[in-house]
């Protein structure tokens, strides 16, 4: 039930506020200007709107779809296999330290 | 009314209880004791060299797909079944977003409301009530990675403001089991969520899903408890007590969190909805990062992975293939051992029945066995503060003494001195025996003399039993244990005794 609610598409006349710009911002630990806000919620809602004509189809005889493909139990047996050596994925990793990624502290944490 | 060194007010438990009614509730993750990760084939040895158990898909890397792991959606499935779940016939993976560098993706795959198994209960027993658990959940998910936070708010190393993190872990199968609130169980609160994480260790390391072993943090809890004004309809509000990483500490957080909403309370205040960190040291909890917009998830279906569906013949193999589980197995060795309910609870909550089992299995009478680990090695280990499973004598070791004592070749007491030795780390019950001369006196010349000497001691014990008081003979049977410093055997010297007093 939930899942549905949260996964609907908000419909054009639920434009995108610049008060949920600010609250996705901070999930995002995205520090946004005033004026980043007000363009980002512009532009936001416009590909908001693009999406909502989706809404507009008829759909009432379709069945949801769960996934893009018709599969099921797509599992693979439980047996291990080789890793990345570490150097390579270090490499990857912007820094590094101890043989560790090494990343900012986190906002607000102990 | 007490005052923690930190300034915490607490209400003194008992009081607790005049006043309010407790409702506690429990998550506890589990990691699966699989071969390769949750999504890829990366092993989950723990305790490796860090990131060294990484690739494409457990670092979250562009392009990288995930494959879910056989395995682990049958232990999963096993578990449901174990707790009397509703297997689903109908599951998928989801999203869970979040920003915190512990998962390399952004999020964590994880089900929301399409989980594998719902709706279960356990079963419980504390001082011989049963509590009945309702388990709301049991789903599947992945592990994180592990964080180092060098420096930090209490750290004053300077420019070390930062976190180092450890991808291995990131991807192991996690198992997260759901209670349903559980009200009702007033001062024993604190011992249920023990008994039942207790419980539920067992039942999932009789399944073989996994090794269980909370220092090393494959089992996990997090303990949510709220009070309640006696009476009152509604619930209060609850907090979440994490990092609770033992079962000791399970019952404690429990405790202290009782204790310190009570005291909240009285004093007018509201208990905060929020997430509370253990703290092994002082038993205490403190406020955790708080929780705001934390909760605000944005679950989605995971794309990328196809459906889980179950069928009812799989299920089924799984459900016939299940071993014989704790409550059962309990219940048929209480039978063969001839313990009492609490005997076994006893043993069962000091995690001693694989002792038992073992003592029995090498050879000691179940009635042996019992008496040994209840009896003395029970005293030993409540003097020494320590655990039944750390006292350092082997089941085997129990197992050989008491064949010694059924042979004859020494008595109870002498029996607990070589236990005395064997514990001092002095070898085995045989090296003991031999090592201080703890052996039973035949029928020595020795031992002759002394039962002599007895009754030549007190003619007027002599008297008695030959005029017909045979209960008197006791007084010559302790003389005799005494000259010979127990050395002797007691059914020996009483049919001594009576061989000279009674023969006629």
């Amino acid at each position: 039930m939930e899942f549905r609610r949260s996964m609907s598409t908000p419909s054009a006349h639920d434009a995108l506020g610049r008060d949920e710009i600010a609250h996705l911002a901070t999930l995002s630990r995205l520090a946004l200007t005033d004026e980043e806000l007000d363009r980002f919620a512009g532009q936001l809602g416009a590909v908001l709107d693009a999406v909502a004509q989706v809404g507009e189809a008829d759909v009432a005889d379709v069945d949801p779809m769960t996934h893009a493909v018709p599969l099921t139990n797509v599992l693979r047996e439980d047996v291990a296999t080789p890793s990345l050596p570490r150097d390579v994925v270090l490499a990857g990793a912007p820094a590094a330290e101890d043989d560790r990624f090494r990343v900012p502290r986190i906002l607000g944490e102990e | 009314m007490t005052t923690t060194h930190t300034g915490e007010r607490l209400v003194d438990f008992d009081e607790v209880l005049t006043r309010y009614e407790p409702v506690i509730g429990l998550e506890t993750h589990v990691e699966l004791g699989t071969a390769s990760k949750m999504f890829c084939g990366c092993t989950t040895t723990f305790g490796a060299e860090p990131n060294t158990q990484t690739c494409p898909v457990c670092l979250g890397l562009p392009g990288s797909l995930p494959v879910a792991n056989a395995a682990a959606i049958e232990h999963t499935i096993r578990i449901g079944l174990a707790l009397g779940c509703r297997i689903a016939t109908w599951s998928r993976f989801a999203r869970k977003n979040y920003f915190y560098p512990d998962i390399p993706k952004g999020f964590q795959t994880s089900q929301y409301d399409e989980p594998l198994c719902t709706a279960g209960h356990l079963d419980v027993e504390v001082d011989g009530e049963t509590y009945r658990v309702e388990i709301e959940r049991v789903h599947l998910e992945e592990d994180t990675g592990k964080n180092l936070h060098v420096g930090g708010a209490t750290g004053r190393i300077h420019g070390a403001d930062h976190s180092l993190v450890d991808f291995n872990r990131a991807g192991i199968p996690l198992v997260e089991i759901v209670t349903r609130p559980i009200p009702g169980t007033g001062a024993k609160a604190p011992e249920v969520a023990r008994a039942y994480v207790t419980e539920l260790r067992e039942i999932v390391q009789a399944l073989g899903a996994s090794d269980v072993r909370m220092e090393q943090g494959s089992l996990r809890c997090d303990v949510n408890t709220s009070l309640a004004p006696i009476g009152s309809l509604e619930w209060g509000t609850r907090t979440e007590t994490k990092n609770v990483n033992s079962l000791r500490s399970v019952e404690r957080s429990v405790r202290y969190e009782m204790r310190r909403q009570a005291a909240v309370l009285d004093a007018g205040g509201r208990v905060l909805q929020e997430t509370r960190h253990f703290h092994e040291d002082t038993g205490s909890t403190s406020p955790g990062r708080s929780k705001e917009e934390a909760t605000d998830y944005r679950y989605f279906p995971e794309p990328d992975l196809v459906p889980l569906a179950p069928d009812t013949g799989w299920v089924e193999k799984l459900a016939a293939d299940l071993p014989e589980l704790p409550a059962a197995r309990r219940a048929r060795l209480m039978e063969e051992w001839g313990l009492s309910a609490t005997e076994m609870q006893w043993l069962a909550n000091a995690g001693a029945l694989g002792l038992v089992t073992d003592t029995v299995a090498a050879g000691a009478t179940p009635g042996d066995a019992r008496k040994w680990w209840l009896g003395d090695l029970a005293r030993r280990a409540n003097e020494t503060g320590v655990e039944l499973t750390e006292l350092s004598v082997t089941p085997a070791q129990v197992a050989e003494l008491s064949i010694l004592v059924r042979d004859g070749k020494i008595n109870d007491k002498l029996a607990r001195q070589v236990l005395d030795g064997v514990l001092a780390g002095e070898g085995g019950p045989d090296e003991v025996m031999t090592a201080r001369g703890l052996v039973v006196m035949g029928e020595s010349d020795e031992l002759v003399a002394a039962v002599e000497a007895a009754i030549a001691g007190a003619p007027d014990v002599v008297e008695k039993v030959r005029g017909g008081k045979v209960a008197a003979l006791g007084a010559l049977v302790g003389s005799v244990m005494k000259a010979t410093r127990g050395k002797a055997d007691a059914a020996t010297v009483k049919r001594m005794l009576e061989e000279r007093l009674l023969a006629e």
